[in-house]
């Protein structure tokens, strides 16, 4: 019964609040939408490629001669294998321990201060990384490291390129890997305590054997970064698409070849399709990581909150 | 007992001198910059565009950069925050039921993971088909894609975190979904969506894969959308390996600039973040 003080409602306020949840949805619809765009659009430009050329030979084939139409793409996934291989290599250790560390034996503030440490530095633009390595790395490699294995070298070649990736991926493993162990129920660890492991017996057979699939995922994680890390790669890896000979040699790896071929592939024919087949390929490796990472971390929470209930 | 002392003691130092390694090669990384920047950086340098010769050691600064750079990472996010401000809220359970909101989360998270040159590309083939070249616009089409799914995820976390116990209070009240978004949820999650708008400014002011072939360079101010701009990250992407010590050392200058702007950003955003949420209902 509507009454004397009764104020009168603002007006529109259903229509404003459907329109409100209509655009919500047209703007989430937009993003999904996005991703398939970018799938398509690669797929139809390289398609031309594909109409000339059978992709086995493509991606077998070491022949790189884009004014001649030959495009072989095996020195260059070779090449990113290498580089993002030995990265991992070199990452994937000293960012688990490290992990461990800050989340099992630091304690209280220090704990706060490295993680926001680790977060504050992921946020360093990857062309600074480049520009580092090119001014303390490549010299170091070329006159240090490279004679030491008895090979000449520029200091621009897979091993500088790696080593820099390895650095680039630490915060990114660190970050995702502190927060898994941290997910693993504190009884747990208290219940191997208990029954008198000692504590780096408890973080190896409990902490870390719980955190697994996480820690795994974290790993996917920086696996996809290295293989889509473009600038910093492109600054140093050497950009030859030829098999390098040694880890000293210089490179070329899938992202760094189309940042530095981009420019000057639109007088060539068929150029610009070579560069969306790469750039397809790219995409769908990358895809494919961060899904597996996504899909084993889902079931890690899962699995997580289950026991700790 | 004494071969798990023994074991423990080697874990230690292991792990100790694992973080040791990431934390001397990151605090390295800055310390390089400033070292070697700080030397390059004079009133000149920042406040003046390239003269004639610029790239043989010619006078000038690099104003260029820094206005590009300013001006495609801001709009960038000022796009992106409407669009990513939308989907965020469209992922709280009152818009959405949770397998929608999950597919599109996994989607975002994929877009995340996407190669910051695939954008590039894909700008570049969408600027060919449109028939524009290498300019403003198409630099800020490339940053505002990128910029998306991380300040999505970052808000729709901060809004998660929104108790439920006020959505149902105002609901109580008799407001409807749409006024309890914006007068509830938006309010509480404040402080994270701040922090996810500086986050995914930070990311896009220091990206240089995807404004590469589309915002260009130049040594001139743009002038227009349409024009080419320059940008810090692509100016130290294209000076840091030229054989003249005076032009590198405006690749230094410009990484100074950038690294300090990006950490910055990144101390600020934890401060404000710390502060503001003094005010949020817990």
């Amino acid at each position: 019964m509507p009454t004397s003080t009764e104020k009168a409602p603002p007006p529109f306020r259903h229509a404003k609040a459907v329109l409100f949840r209509r655009a919500l949805q047209l703007a989430a619809f937009v993003v999904c939408a996005f991703l398939f765009v970018v799938v398509a659009v690669l797929t139809y430009k390289a398609a031309f490629l594909l109409r000339h050329e059978s992709l086995p030979d493509i991606l077998f084939s070491s022949e790189w001669n884009p004014m001649r139409g030959r495009f072989g793409f095996f020195p260059i996934i070779l090449g990113s294998i290498y580089v993002t291989g030995l990265a991992m290599l070199l990452a994937v250790p000293v960012s688990i321990l490290s992990s461990i560390y800050i989340a099992e034996y630091v304690r209280g503030y220090g704990k706060h201060v490295l993680k926001s440490f680790i977060d504050v530095l992921a946020g360093i633009p990857s062309v600074v990384y480049g520009m580092c390595a090119i001014l303390v790395l490549v010299p170091w490699v070329r006159d240090g490291v490279a004679p030491l294995f008895g090979v000449s070298s520029t200091g621009f070649c897979v091993f500088s390129a790696a080593l820099v990736l390895a650095v680039m991926v630490f915060p990114i493993i660190i970050s995702v890997c502190v927060d898994v162990f941290q997910a693993v129920p504190q009884e747990t660890r208290e219940a191997s305590l208990a029954v008198g492991a000692t504590k780096w017996q408890t973080t190896k057979l409990v902490v870390l054997r719980a955190a697994l699939p996480g820690v795994f995922s974290a790993v996917l994680l920086g696996l996809g970064r290295a293989f889509g890390e473009t600038i910093a790669v492109a600054m140093l890896v050497g950009n030859l698409p030829r098999v390098p000979r040694s880890l000293f040699d210089a490179g070329a790896t899938l992202p760094s070849i189309i940042a530095s071929t981009y420019g000057e592939m639109m007088s060539v024919p068929r150029y610009d399709s070579a560069m969306m087949l790469l750039a397809l390929i790219l995409i769908l490796v990358v895809l494919l990581f961060n899904y597996l990472a996504r899909l084993i971390k889902r079931n890690f929470e899962k699995t997580q909150l289950g026991e700790g209930a | 007992m004494s071969r798990g002392r023994t074991q423990e003691a080697v874990f230690r130092v292991l792990m100790l001198l694992s973080l040791a390694v990431v934390t001397v090669s990151l605090v390295g990384i800055v310390a390089v910059v400033l070292v070697k920047g700080a030397p390059a950086l004079s009133v000149e340098m920042l406040t003046r565009t390239p003269t004639a010769g610029y790239y043989m050691g010619g006078g000038g600064g690099i104003l260029n950069a820094i206005v590009g750079s300013l001006l495609l990472a801001v709009s960038a996010t000022v796009l992106a925050f409407f669009f990513s401000i939308a989907v965020a809220t469209y992922l709280q359970p009152e818009f959405s039921s949770s397998r929608p909101a999950n597919a599109v989360r996994t989607v975002l998270d994929l877009l995340w993971g996407i190669p910051s040159i695939v954008y590039g590309v894909i700008c570049f083939v969408i600027m060919a088909f449109v028939g524009i070249g290498t300019s403003l616009l198409a630099g800020i089409a490339a940053l505002t894609l990128l910029e998306i799914p991380i300040m999505t995820r970052v808000m729709d976390e901060s809004m998660s975190t929104v108790i439920p116990e006020l959505k149902v209070s105002a609901h109580v009240l008799g407001s409807n979904p749409a006024e309890t978004a914006v007068n509830v949820v938006w309010k509480q999650a404040g402080p994270g969506i701040l922090s996810a708008v500086l986050l995914a400014f930070g990311r896009g002011i220091g990206d240089a894969a995807s404004i590469l072939f589309t915002a260009g360079f130049t040594d001139f101010i743009p002038r227009s959308l349409l024009d080419s701009a320059a940008a810090l990250p692509t100016m130290i992407f294209f000076l840091s390996t030229s054989p003249m010590p005076e032009v590198r050392g405006r690749a230094y200058a410009a990484a100074f600039v950038l690294l300090v702007l990006v950490l910055v950003v990144s101390v600020v955003s934890r401060l404000l973040t710390k502060r503001l949420s003094r005010y949020v209902v817990k």
